[in-house]
């Protein structure tokens, strides 16, 4: 939800329970205790949170979400049946749509890392059907890797158990101006996988970090894809 | 908006949540039991104090500081803490200069063996979608105002790392033992939405 416009304040309850019904802790707890043993991956799960259709996305609450997701992993991986779940009381509305077909890949683990700290990247502006952790406001956005987090399974392939794909996650600074057309003493430090990211090219945006380089690549066009970023300054 | 909702009345939700575990139980699949033990841990026993020992034992033990800015989950387990969610820690330390504040965009990733399970703002979307993009207007909610000059970072709990704030030590807390200065630090303090008070000043 990085850069969305119109959720207003920020609004801290004070002394809040941990859970606030009993079945919010109960949700958690079979989630908590039972996907390991049933082969299930915390990718795949959020990845079903993700797939619930927007519109009914926004109207549930965090544990309604949670809920939602639980009951589509435990049909698509036969472990209930659908009239397992018609027969439970509170229908929520339809089925999940399902994950997208994500081709399997046999990568091997890259263990040698193709950036280090300090170094200049660009994140691809990849759209993919599937599951991924680089948040539409980074994507095309050039940052500085600052630290190397080591190597870890991709969240991408793992969430469709289409591979491991093991690779490294970098902590990556944007700026504010970069981000959101501001030049204010802000800085996003958000952990993106090694395959969002290409080493930076020269942008029009900013010629400090073209000065001085050969172009090796046309820079992007000025006019950006549409999403849900806040698009301020441009 | 009604994420803000909470049902705790005996339909909606709590019958179909009851059900589901009863069908799952049924199937062999989840021990009640086991369910009673994990809602007891979060709602009892792992919580912001797990957090607020780590950064009083950081204040008062220059070397400790050195291993978690180092390697949180390894200085963190040093004091018994570790378990899910915890498995790649990642301290951060906030200064004169620089303030660190921590948000999961994507979904509501947090420390759970040091911070214990979210509050309801850090899940919401006015949090999840404006930290990114407009920290300070979102510590202003929190009542923080930053001076101009302070950097502020925004960590975006992505991957797999999960972030604490080691937030600044107070002035006046010098005589104080790392138990009393436990007392002291809050959750908002290590989320970064909020500075740790000076004892007997107002916050």
């Amino acid at each position: 939800m990085g850069g969305m416009d119109g959720f207003g304040a920020v609004t801290p309850e004070p002394n809040e329970p941990v859970f606030h019904a009993e079945w919010e802790g109960r949700v958690m707890a079979i989630v908590g205790s039972m996907f390991r043993a049933a082969g299930v991956n915390i990718d795949e799960f959020r990845h079903a949170i993700e797939r619930i259709p927007p519109a009914r996305y926004l109207a549930s609450s965090y544990y309604e979400r949670w809920l939602q997701a639980l009951e589509t992993i435990l049909l698509e991986h036969g472990i209930v049946t659908r009239e397992d779940l018609s027969s439970l009381p509170d229908p929520k509305g339809a089925e999940e749509p399902p994950a997208a077909k994500v081709a399997p890949s046999a990568a091997k683990p890259r263990t040698r890392a193709k950036f280090k700290s300090g170094d200049r990247v660009h994140v691809r502006n990849a759209n993919p059907a599937g599951h991924t952790r680089a948040p539409r406001y980074v994507r095309d956005k050039s940052g500085i890797v600052r630290r190397d987090h080591g190597i870890y399974v991709l969240a991408d392939s793992n969430a469709h158990h289409a591979g491991e794909n093991r690779q490294h996650v970098y902590s990556v600074e944007f700026t504010a101006r970069e981000l959101w057309g501001r030049n204010d003493r802000e800085k996003v430090l958000i952990d993106l996988w090694e395959d969002y990211l290409e080493s930076e090219r020269p942008h029009p945006r900013d010629t400090t970090l073209a000065k001085g380089r050969k172009r090796r690549v046309a820079p992007p066009a000025p006019v950006k894809r549409t999403g849900e970023g806040r698009k301020r300054g441009r | 908006m009604s994420e803000d909702h909470h049902d705790s009345s005996e339909h909606g939700p709590a019958a179909r949540v009851k059900a589901l575990e009863q069908l799952l139980a049924d199937k062999g699949l989840i021990n009640p039991a086991t369910l009673d033990s994990l809602v007891d841990t979060y709602e009892n026993k792992i919580g912001p104090r797990n957090g607020a020992r780590v950064v009083a034992k950081a204040w008062t033990d220059p070397e400790f500081r050195e291993r978690l800015l180092a390697d949180a989950t390894t200085a963190c387990a040093e004091l018994g803490i570790a378990g899910p969610e915890g498995g790649h820690l990642v301290a951060i330390e906030n200064t004169a200069r620089v303030h660190n504040m921590v948000v999961c965009t994507l979904c509501s990733c947090y420390p759970w063996p040091v911070l214990g399970i979210p509050p309801a703002w850090y899940k919401s979307f006015a949090y999840r979608s404006r930290a990114v993009s407009d920290p300070r207007g979102v510590l202003a909610d929190f009542g923080l105002k930053l001076a101009d000059d302070v950097e502020i970072r925004v960590w975006d709990s992505s991957a797999e790392q999960r972030y604490i704030v080691v937030p600044e030590r107070p002035a006046g807390t010098e005589k104080m033992s790392e138990e009393q200065l436990a007392e002291l630090v809050t959750r908002d303090s290590m989320v970064g939405v909020a500075k740790v008070a000076t004892p007997g000043k107002a916050r």
